[in-house]
């Protein structure tokens, strides 16, 4: 099953046009909603049987998250998309926002239904000039149509939606460095609890989601909770976008069921470029740590298979490495890009991340000593679990990956001081 | 649970009762266990970054930080398990690495946060073996010097700007490794409490820079004193090496100060160093100023003063003396003969009936919890800025603060600001009386616009309310006026009615001065053949300088107990004997909410120096008048506390509201306030204070409507008239500066042969 969720109107001539997207039903849950008298804890309730869970990175359920709104509660709430898109390898909201940005609208304009919320805002990847363009023109469009605005269909329901642009720090996809960069300020996590439901955007309740999740939620409520689930296997319902890269022959976003197994996504990606043997496989982005290929060949697309194997599906971010690909220098250039992109207010992740890709890039430029790997094991050990954020984990993991499945390699840089790949 | 749940935790098998929802190193500070910290500050924020008082909770699978930990019932602790000792020792690794380790050259050396907490969380090699990261140093001002290669990013400067300081100065630009501490566009740090950002830094980071590379503080002797610049009486620590005041720092005083000092307090004591320092005395003869020996000096004072004794004598009191020394110099003016004594010496206004022991009228802490408040010729951001920042905290608690002032200020809360003409300044206040629903001759007239009617509405409405008089309101010359219409604002609203005393002992010398005699501008309008000068310089320290230069002048005899010789005493005086100085004196202040504070000298006095108690104390032994023989400053204290040791501070004043008026309504009129750099000889002579933005330069301020019409431009150099003198000043365009009226401030060098701080003036071109 491909493409039934949030790239269903991939096939369309103009996907991005409201009346493409109504010709295929769009729009129509949120009349239906307000027509057929559904009710806010109706709706919390369909996602939480969709079993509908955080499309960024962390996998959280999306239901229970808006269940810790209380949605009565005097005051302003808001409903904040993250489209930061960030996490290096990952390619896919950027999609939904070219191709469908109109069901991420209307997604979000019955999120805020649900939890109370008026105000809207999607923070969007300040490079993604074009998506942004895209999503700003539906948000026009839906205004006009009717769809935002006071009173939506004399619902007596308000809600408008207005898009910001990130100015390029990765750590702005942590949902409250979002929210801080949204408010103004320097984009740093804030330290929880209090999490967002309680003390969100300007100090509001607030929840915040990926754009992928947000995208599912008319799916959801057109074709039911249990539907969605059921596209998808136990504990990891419905379907889901891959954004795979790396040496294959077709890279791309693949929409596909969860429990699809990893041979057949990439064969949707034409296989292996020029043939060559699978090496390894990050599979849920740069933070994941990675997978052996040969170990990767027999797991399925889904977040128990690999927790399984030691790593997590992260964003749905697919890196495919054949065996020309060194360890040592991809590791490397991974490390490098926490390094620069700790936001730097706790200790461990701005000390820490500078640390290991100073070690990491010595090892590579075969200044390494044999006691680094024990050095560098330490020093992850150090970061994570305590930050105020989790990119000091996500700097960590891929390093713990790397010296699990490849420390070989890095041995043999230390002791020979050049590369073991094409040696 | 309700936040005033008390709780039961355990803490490394210790159990603890706390409040539900403190922060665990709240309650483990209180218990005196100690977690180490380098980001948490009591009176900051909390930000969590430093991850160093990490510590082990049960059922939590990573470790916490102790700063950001709410404790909850039956929560076991652990600060020193396994878990949190790993975790600590990590982040200590972690704030190493790139920690420059130069302690041996670092001025934090032996005080720093960093090296103590390293001694037990520390590991003796490093595992780092790349190159340190190296940042940029930048000039932040006079006042403090930056190493920022030291910074361990823990944020506390910053928020002190944001959170106590009220502007943010300081901010972290850059991510990660690359974040640094600054001002991001090169500027000065200006704020008036910027100092206290060298004490929250934990690491050698931030640093006095008067201090700097003076000396270690293994060398330094710790003694208390007590702030000589305003009425807040701060507490601070003297540090001492070899009897020489090496610099000052604050004394944790919740009631007065908390934790923090004003810049004015802290570096002061630069002036002690001043080239100007007397520490002989000397006697005037025709052909300049001779040194001579105490004997002879004192010789001739006695002399002098017989020759002038009854009610031809006049003496003139810095309201920065102690209460001893006005005490001695109170006796010895009676013991001959006269009862002219005063130490009001920029007071605008002596009609009326001044109340009997004006005070702050509530307690320093109190001000944080009024609701609303009503400042009428008062800048205590600047005058004092300690009260300041107790106002600051009320603001940011929702107070509404409210100013009647002949400026524009530049404040760091929100608050309503009335402008007006010195003149017009008392017409607001009659406005808000009348939308009050005070009557009087002067309120009836008034016309009441919105504004007055909101700060009047504000003061009746709030439960906790005060009227507060500041300097600027002392000075007006219808100051009985802005009394008496302040009381039956305060009368009819239910607030407190409270002054700002614009000195050390202002509050305190009430007690130990009688002024039933002139007062001291009448002692100068009616020439007195002979003065007794303390502590003041003649055309820095009295409300009309030309008048007293000239008054001393004339007179036939003129004796200065003063810290410091300068032209102008020089001028004054006909012997000039060296007094001792802040730090080097014991004696007693009575501060703005009536606490009575004694220090005793941490230094003794320099050179020939003596404390002006002493000399006092001789000369009344000289002259033959009883009562002077205290064998110390605590003799004299105890007479004072004998006779003036029962009276409450009392803040009624008479009813002056058909008084007529004084300020000038046409013309130009002088707004002669002084700078916070410029209140008293020591202060003036501290020369890194005189080099900050604040210690502006004399000029003469108006706005551009006012220049237009006069001609002027920026930068011009104009003379300002005043009573027929003249002097000769740039012009500044100052948009805070309202129609009719110049400011040119007081106390500054330039403005020595001005008339009276809020006097008519006219301007010409130069």
């Amino acid at each position: 099953m491909a493409n039934e969720v949030c790239l269903r109107t991939l096939g369309l001539d103009r996907p991005w046009d409201i009346d493409q997207y109504r010709s295929i039903g769009g729009y129509e849950m949120l009349k239906k909603i307000f027509s057929e008298g559904i009710t806010p804890e109706q709706i919390i309730e369909e996602v939480k049987t969709s079993s509908l869970r955080g499309r960024g990175g962390a996998g959280f359920p999306t239901g229970l998250k808006w269940s810790f709104i209380s949605r009565n509660a005097p005051g302003q709430k808001f409903v904040v998309c993250n489209s930061d898109e960030g996490e290096p390898g990952t390619f896919k909201d950027r999609d939904i926002l070219r191709y469908n940005p109109h069901q991420l609208v209307e997604g979000m304009i019955i999120a805020g239904f649900a939890i109370g919320a008026t105000r809207g805002y999607n923070y969007i990847r300040g490079e993604f000039i074009e998506p942004a363009q895209r999503f700003q023109d539906a948000i026009d469009q839906a205004r006009e149509a009717g769809f935002l605005g006071e009173n939506i269909f004399g619902s007596g329901f308000d809600f408008d939606l207005n898009v910001h642009l990130g100015g390029g720090a990765y750590v702005c996809g942590e949902e409250t460095a979002l929210l801080e960069s949204i408010e103004g300020k320097k984009g740093q996590p804030r330290y929880k609890p209090p999490f967002p439901a309680h003390f969100g955007l300007y100090g509001c309740p607030t929840i915040i989601n990926n754009t992928e999740s947000l995208a599912s939620i008319p799916m959801i409520m057109e074709k039911g909770g249990q539907w969605f689930k059921d596209l998808g296997v136990e504990n990891s319902g419905g379907t889901k976008l891959f954004s795979i890269s790396g040496n294959i022959n077709n890279p791309g976003v693949f929409e596909i069921s969860m429990g699809t197994p990893f041979f057949e996504l990439l064969e949707m990606a034409g296989g292996m470029k020029d043939g060559r043997p699978i090496k390894a496989v990050i599979p849920g982005g740069s933070s994941s740590p990675v997978i052996p290929g040969e170990q990767m060949m027999d797991l399925t697309m889904d977040y128990d298979s690999i927790q399984g194997a030691g790593s997590m599906l992260g964003s749905g971010a697919v890196i495919v490495m054949d065996d020309t690909n060194c360890m040592v220098k991809v590791l490397e250039r991974m490390s490098y890009f926490y390094y620069e992109e700790s936001c730097g207010q706790c200790t461990p992740c701005r000390e820490g991340t500078g640390w290991l890709y100073r070690v990491v890039s010595r090892i590579e430029n075969g200044q390494g000593r044999p006691e680094d790997l024990a050095l560098l094991d330490d020093v992850t050990e150090k970061i994570a679990g305590r930050t105020i954020c989790a990119l000091g984990d996500a700097a960590a993991m891929p390093v713990q990956g790397m010296l699990k499945h490849f420390r070989d390699e890095f041995e043999y840089h230390i002791e020979h001081k050049r590369c073991k790949v094409g040696s | 649970m309700s936040e005033d749940q008390t709780v039961t935790i355990e803490v490394d098998g210790r159990e603890l009762q706390a409040q539900a929802g403190a922060m665990l190193i709240d309650v483990t500070d209180a218990a005196g266990i100690n977690i180490p910290r380098f980001c948490y500050h009591k009176k900051l924020s909390v930000s969590a970054n430093c991850r160093m008082c990490l510590v082990e909770v049960e059922k939590v699978w990573k470790p916490l930080p102790a700063c950001a930990t709410p404790v909850a019932d039956g929560m076991k602790v652990f600060t020193r398990s396994p878990m949190a000792l790993a975790a600590q020792k990590g982040t200590m690794e972690f704030l190493l690495i790139n920690h420059p380790l130069d302690c041996p050259i670092c001025d934090q050396g032996g005080e720093c946060e960093l090296q103590d907490v390293a001694v037990g969380y520390g590991s003796d090699v490093s595992r780092f073996v790349e190159g340190k990261r190296v940042v940029k140093d930048k000039d932040i001002g006079p006042l403090v010097a930056t190493d920022l290669t030291r910074c361990i990013h823990c944020t506390r400067c910053v928020r002190f700007g944001a959170e106590i300081a009220g502007i943010r100065e300081l901010g972290a630009t850059g991510r990660g490794e690359h974040m640094t501490i600054g001002t991001y566009i090169e500027k000065s740090v200006d704020s008036e409490l910027s100092g206290n950002i060298i004490d929250v830094c934990p690491v050698g980071s931030l640093t006095s820079k008067p201090f700097r590379f003076h000396a270690r503080a293994w060398e330094l002797v710790q003694r208390e004193s007590i702030a000589p610049h305003d009425s807040v009486g701060s507490s601070v620590n003297v540090h001492v090496r070899r009897n020489e005041v090496m610099r000052v720092v604050p004394c944790d005083n919740e009631a007065v100060n908390e934790c923090w000092i004003s810049d004015r307090d802290r570096f002061s004591y630069t002036g002690l160093a001043s080239e100007e320092r007397l520490t002989r005395p000397m006697i005037k003869q025709k052909n300049g100023w001779m040194e001579t020996s105490w004997h002879d000096a004192l010789n001739q004072v006695a002399q002098g003063l017989k020759d002038v004794a009854g009610e031809q004598l006049g003496a003139l009191v810095s309201p920065s003396a102690t209460l001893e020394e006005m005490h001695l110099a109170q006796k010895l003016v009676t013991g001959l003969g006269s009862s002219n004594i005063d130490y009001r010496l920029r007071q605008g206004d002596f009609r009326g009936q001044e109340s009997a022991y004006p005070w702050l009228g509530q307690s320093i802490e109190a001000l944080e919890t009024l609701n609303a408040a009503l400042l009428i010729g008062s800048n205590v951001r600047k005058e004092q800025p300690i009260l300041g920042h107790r106002l600051r905290k009320a603001a940011v608690a929702g107070a509404n603060i409210s100013f009647i002032n002949p400026m524009e200020l530049d404040m760091n809360y929100a608050s309503s600001q009335l402008v007006n003409t010195p003149a017009g300044m008392v017409d607001d206040l009659a406005a808000v009386a009348k939308a009050q629903g005070a009557s009087g001759d002067i309120i009836d007239s008034a016309e009441v616009g919105d504004a007055h009617k909101a700060v009047a509405e504000q003061l009746k409405t709030a439960d906790n309310a005060s009227v507060l008089l500041g300097n600027i309101a002392v000075a007006h010359p219808d100051y009985s006026l802005l009394c008496s219409l302040a009381a039956k604002v305060a009368e009819t609203s239910g607030a407190k009615l409270g002054f700002l005393p614009e000195a050390a002992n202002s509050t305190g010398a009430r007690l130990a001065i009688r002024t039933d005699g002139l007062n001291a501008t009448a002692m100068l309008e009616h020439p007195r053949k002979g003065y007794l000068l303390m502590g003041v310089e003649p055309a820095y320290d009295f409300y009309n300088p030309a008048l007293a230069t000239t008054a001393f002048d004339k007179a036939e005899f003129v004796v200065a107990l003063t810290v410091f010789r300068s032209p102008t005493i020089e001028a004054a005086a006909d012997v000039m004997l060296p007094i001792s100085s802040f730090g080097e004196t014991s004696g007693t202040y009575v501060n703005a909410e009536g606490t009575w504070q004694s220090f005793a000298g941490a230094v003794s006095p320099k050179g020939e120096t003596r404390p002006a108690w002493k000399v006092l104390r001789v000369l009344g032994n000289m002259l033959d008048i009883d009562g002077f023989d205290q064998d110390s400053s605590v003799d004299v204290f105890n007479e004072v506390k004998e006779t003036a040791g029962d009276r409450q501070p009392d803040n009624t004043v008479g009813d002056a509201t058909d008084s007529e008026r004084k300020v000038a309504a046409g013309g130009l009129t002088r707004i002669g306030d002084v700078p916070l750099y410029a209140i008293d000889p020591l202060v003036r002579r501290a020369a890194p204070l005189q080099q900050t933005k604040d210690a502006i330069s004399a000029s003469i301020r108006l706005n551009a409507r006012e220049a237009t019409r006069g001609g002027f431009a920026e930068g011009d150099r104009a003379v300002v008239v005043q009573d027929g003198n003249r002097a000769v000043l740039p012009i500044e365009i100052d948009p805070n500066v309202p129609d009719s009226c110049v400011r040119v401030p007081a106390g500054l060098a330039g403005t020595e042969m001005l008339g009276g701080q809020f006097g008519e003036v006219t301007l010409e071109k130069a």
